[in-house]
């Protein structure tokens, strides 16, 4: 099986990487884009045994900062 | 005195704190590396040094948080040993839950390397007794994520018990309140992105992190 989470900033926290990104693809000449927020993918490939709860315990514990971050877990 | 300084893979600044400790404090000084489960004896001071522990890898300090050494980092902790993170060992002992908030990327995006001014906000800690309050203080940073944050309860927190330890005269970073280093509720754990190590002989061009040392040996010894 495999899971994907993604990692992202909590809403408030400021993100200068995203900042940086949102500058470059301007300065490509793009416009029309207001925010830009870069975040983090992990693919898990793990026995169907791996149950949601180890899922987010392993987020929780490792995965993710709390104090800064929020994660979803999108099953297959 | 007997002092550990804690080796991951990826740490650099493990030899300098090494050299300080012992040439300061007179300590007997082990490395430790990050796979051990124990620590020596009868420690007085366990140090976790500056670098990129395996590689900044997934968040910087992150990896190393959750290593086997850790653990009994954390164990020492709770029973008060002084324990003192600089730079990535800030980043990590954040990371491990032994102090509040996290150490994001700079707000300017680059990595920052050079001598900054602090103040000192508590002079009481075993850390902190060789300043004054209110003094200005030369010491060198140099990371790429010491854009320190935490939510503003606990940062009214941290100001309310003292727990502020150094605040950066211009801030260099992004960091909340310009905090540049904390300590915890029990005050033995102090986390600060500068470097004391580095400002401790003549030659290094100051002296001002050498009586960070001075202190520690006067409060243990």
């Amino acid at each position: 099986m495999k899971t994907r989470i993604f990692v992202t900033l909590k809403n408030g926290v400021l993100d200068p990487q995203g900042k940086a990104i949102h500058h470059a693809i301007e300065g490509l000449g793009f416009s029309g884009v207001h925010d830009v927020r870069a975040g983090r993918l992990i693919e898990i490939e793990h026995e169907s045994g791996v149950s949601k709860a180890d899922l987010e315990t392993m987020c929780t514990k490792l995965l993710a900062n709390m104090v800064i971050e929020n994660f979803e877990i999108e099953q297959a | 005195m007997r002092a550990a300084v804690i080796q991951f893979p990826g740490s650099n600044c493990d030899r300098d704190m090494a050299v300080a400790i012992r040439d300061i404090t007179g300590a007997e000084t082990t490395l430790v590396w990050h796979g051990a489960g124990e620590l020596p004896d009868g420690l007085d001071l366990i140090a976790i040094p500056g670098g990129f522990s395996y590689g900044d890898y997934l968040r910087s300090g992150a990896m190393a948080a959750r290593s086997p050494v850790m653990q009994a980092v954390i164990k020492a902790a709770e029973r008060g040993v002084p324990v003192l993170g600089v730079c990535n060992g800030f980043q990590i002992l954040t990371e491990a839950g032994l102090l509040p908030g996290a150490l994001m990327r700079n707000a300017g995006i680059r990595f920052v390397c050079r001598t900054v001014g602090l103040t000192v906000e508590n002079d009481r800690s075993v850390f902190t007794s060789g300043y004054s309050v209110g003094e200005q203080i030369r010491i060198p940073v140099a990371h790429h994520d010491g854009n320190y944050f935490a939510d503003s309860d606990t940062l009214d927190r941290l100001e309310g018990e003292g727990r502020v330890a150094f605040r950066y005269a211009e801030n260099v970073n992004g960091s909340a309140r310009n905090i540049a280093g904390v300590l915890s509720a029990a005050g033995n754990v102090l986390g600060m992105m500068p470097h004391p190590e580095r400002m401790t002989e003549a030659v290094h061009g100051g002296l001002d992190g050498r009586r960070l040392f001075e202190g520690l040996l006067r409060q243990i010894a």
